[in-house]
């Protein structure tokens, strides 16, 4: 048993006023210590929530099913005792907004030191070694001064770091990140890409960067998933997304980004329409109206993905062959 | 000379803003502390910089949405800088704004129709509703909208296709600028792509001129022709495109420009950077000297002493540094 997390067949869907929303549909795929996975798709495809059923961290309206293994366990549906004890040492998850996991009403030193005491059973003077270290780790700058203040005395940039400390201070097998530089600035955004890069090359790690920003991915990912409307639609390595991608939505996703080396004027290629409403998907493939290519089939007949090679599936049925 | 539409010169506006504290003494927040730049007739000029820089503040500056504390704003040779709203109401006809949160910038009780044939009722009143309906309908089709939506209401609408309305209420009346405060931030990739492509077509076909304000320097470089960089309210370069772009001069362009992640794998892995230590600072604090000197590379003794002016730096070009001469392309 190689991997450390390996899922099959996520499906995760929520109740609302309008009826049954289908966020998540037959979701496979696995990730190797120490590997980093690249998620992008637009807003809506549920990247997020691939990863918060994973952690089991759904919103109350949410259901899922399928199979997670995390080291061969199962935890899809673990109880809550169990899965707290998994979450935040052995895997955690940070976000886009760092409020979202500081307590504002906490000083950094206690938040960042409870963890530590409550998971790996450290004593407080320990504990607050530990997380001394680890602000020091992600680069925070005089950390003896600011890790008694209250995370509200931190600018956004510095506040991801602090988030990333406490995401790393018990050593965890897997670190998802849920957009984690779509709110700073450019020249913040890279000093946490470096910080992620240093992070991925000092520990065995495996990391999740979930991002719209295929730039990102392109910097710090081995393996890459496309997600859309619910499903994945395609995967493989860094090399093979960006370089032979064969999904019409990749390619189209690809090319419909401005590039800063790009010598090109004029317009750009777009994906034409817009993302589809999940509670009224066609039938067939949720591209089809989008797609230069679609054919009769694709109407009728949704594809499935199809595995090419080891790290390698692909959902179209041009896939077929003509 | 003839084809300035806009001329801004030295312009500041400082908030007044209470310090923390119990005490809360007095102090400013100088958004924008002396900004100069031209806008020619259908050129766009991109407008970069990260958050607090004043970009926004510059947006509605230019308007007269907020009132300028000093400085002028020249449209069409004539001083509008703290015209009131009656004032400028005629002057908007040809200066027009596009905002970033498509939704929130359009009235939720109007309808699409009504939302954009507004500004043709007030300023063309001798038009009649049947006439205004077949110019919104026309201009919906332009702008890439089902005409046959045009009673519908913007929550009924996408972010992109909120963006769309936006613009073409901004362009019913034929103006001459549109400034665009981060229109394509809110939106997903795919639909950026559109809107970037719709914007570039009506500049031709109408001879639009555009303020383009945007964090991302991808999608600048592609629709500007020149761009103007800012850092705490100042600005640290202007320039053409190109030049700029493949020739930065400004420590701060060149930082901003190393630190844009490029979607290429072995490019982006291969690439040389520059990265940027310490925070911004507080705009209520701003380094003395250049601004930018806490975070610059280079900066030494007199760059803490004394402020880099904006100076002449080759043709079209201005640069705000005292050592610009150590970058530039010998
Ligand atoms: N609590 C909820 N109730 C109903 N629908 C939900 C809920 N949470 C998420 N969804 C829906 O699930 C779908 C997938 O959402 P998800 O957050 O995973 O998208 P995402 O790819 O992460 O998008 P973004 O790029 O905007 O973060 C969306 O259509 C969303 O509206
Ligand atoms: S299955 Fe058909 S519509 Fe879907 S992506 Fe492939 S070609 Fe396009
Ligand atoms: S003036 Fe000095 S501190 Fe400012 S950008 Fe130039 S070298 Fe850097
Ligand atoms: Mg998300």
């Amino acid at each position: 048993m190689d991997e450390l997390l390996s899922v099959a067949d996520l499906e995760t869907r929520f109740r609302t006023p309008e009826g049954e929303v289908a966020a998540v549909a037959g979701v496979s795929f696995a990730i190797d210590p120490g590997e980093s996975l690249g998620v992008v798709g637009e807003s809506g495809s549920g990247k997020s929530q691939v990863f918060l059923s994973i952690m089991g961290l759904l919103a109350k309206n949410g259901r899922c099913s399928g199979q997670v293994r995390f080291r061969g366990e199962d935890i899809l549906g673990l109880p809550a005792a169990r899965l707290n004890a998994l979450r935040g040492s052995r895997m955690s998850m940070i976000f886009q907004d760092p409020m979202t996991s500081l307590n504002p009403y906490l000083t950094v030193s206690r938040q960042l030191t409870e963890v530590v005491v409550e998971h790996l059973g450290l004593s407080r003077d320990q504990a607050r070694a530990r997380a001394l270290e680890a602000l020091e780790r992600v680069g925070l700058p005089d950390p003896a001064a600011r890790i008694d203040l209250y995370p509200h005395a931190f600018s956004g940039g510095m506040r991801q770091r602090v988030m990333i400390a406490m995401a790393i201070l018990c050593q965890p097998e897997l670190l998802i990140a849920d957009e984690p530089t779509t709110a700073l600035d450019v020249t913040i955004q890279a000093q946490i890409l470096d910080l992620m890069r240093v992070l991925k090359r000092e520990s065995n790690t495996a990391t999740v960067i979930i991002t719209h920003d295929l730039g990102v991915v392109a910097g710090l990912c081995d393996q890459v998933m496309v997600m859309y409307a619910g499903r994945l639609v395609e995967t493989g390595s860094v090399r093979e997304i960006f370089y032979q991608p064969r999904h019409p939505y990749t390619r189209g996703l690809l090319r419909a980004m401005p590039r800063l080396d790009d010598i090109q004027d004029g317009l750009l290629d777009t994906i034409p329409g817009q993302p589809p409403n999940l509670q009224a998907l066609p039938p067939g493939c949720a591209y089809q109206e989008r797609c230069p290519q679609v054919y009769p089939r694709c109407r009728s007949e949704r594809p499935e993905l199809r595995i090419l090679g080891p790290r390698r599936g692909v959902a179209c049925h041009l896939e077929l062959g003509p | 000379m003839s084809d300035i539409l806009l001329a801004v010169r030295d312009l500041k506006v400082h908030f007044p803003v209470r310090s923390a504290g119990w005490r809360g003494a007095h102090c400013h927040l100088k958004a924008l502390d002396g900004v100069s730049f031209d806008v020619r007739a259908g050129e766009s000029l991109g407008v970069v910089g990260e958050s607090g820089c004043g970009k926004s503040t510059l947006a509605r500056a230019l308007l007269q949405l907020i009132p300028p504390t000093a400085g002028q704003v020249l449209w069409l040779g004539e001083d509008i800088a703290g015209l009131g709203d009656r004032a400028m109401r005629p002057r908007r006809r040809g200066l027009q704004i596009v905002f970033q949160d498509p939704l929130a910038s359009l009235d939720p009780r109007m309808t699409v129709g009504d939302i954009i044939g507004e500004p043709l009722r007030v300023f063309q009143p001798e038009l009649k509703p049947d006439q205004i309906r077949h110019r919104v309908e026309t201009l919906m089709g332009t702008v890439g909208l089902l005409p046959h939506m045009i009673n519908r209401y913007p929550h009924e609408f996408s972010g992109g296709q909120c963006q769309r309305i936006g613009i073409a209420r901004a362009i019913v009346l034929q103006p001459k600028l549109v400034v665009c405060d981060e229109p394509v931030s809110a939106l997903d990739v795919s639909i950026q792509a559109q809107i970037i492509n719709l914007l570039m077509a009506l500049q031709r076909q109408m001879g639009l001129a555009l303020i383009f304000i945007s964090h991302d320097l991808s999608i600048v470089r592609h629709l500007s022709h020149r761009v103007m960089v800012l850092y705490l309210g100042r600005v640290m370069e202007l320039g053409h495109r190109d030049g700029l772009y493949r020739n930065p001069l400004h420590p701060y362009t060149r930082a901003l420009l190393s630190a844009v992640p490029i979607p290429d794998p072995d490019l982006e892995r291969a690439r040389q950077r520059v990265t940027l230590t310490g925070d911004l600072p507080s705009p209520l604090a701003p380094p003395t000297g250049c601004v930018f000197r806490t975070r610059c590379p280079m900066a030494d003794r007199r760059c803490e002493e004394h402020t880099p002016l904006l100076e002449p730096a080759g043709p079209g070009r201005q640069v705000a540094c005292h050592h610009w001469r150590r970058n530039a392309d010998t």
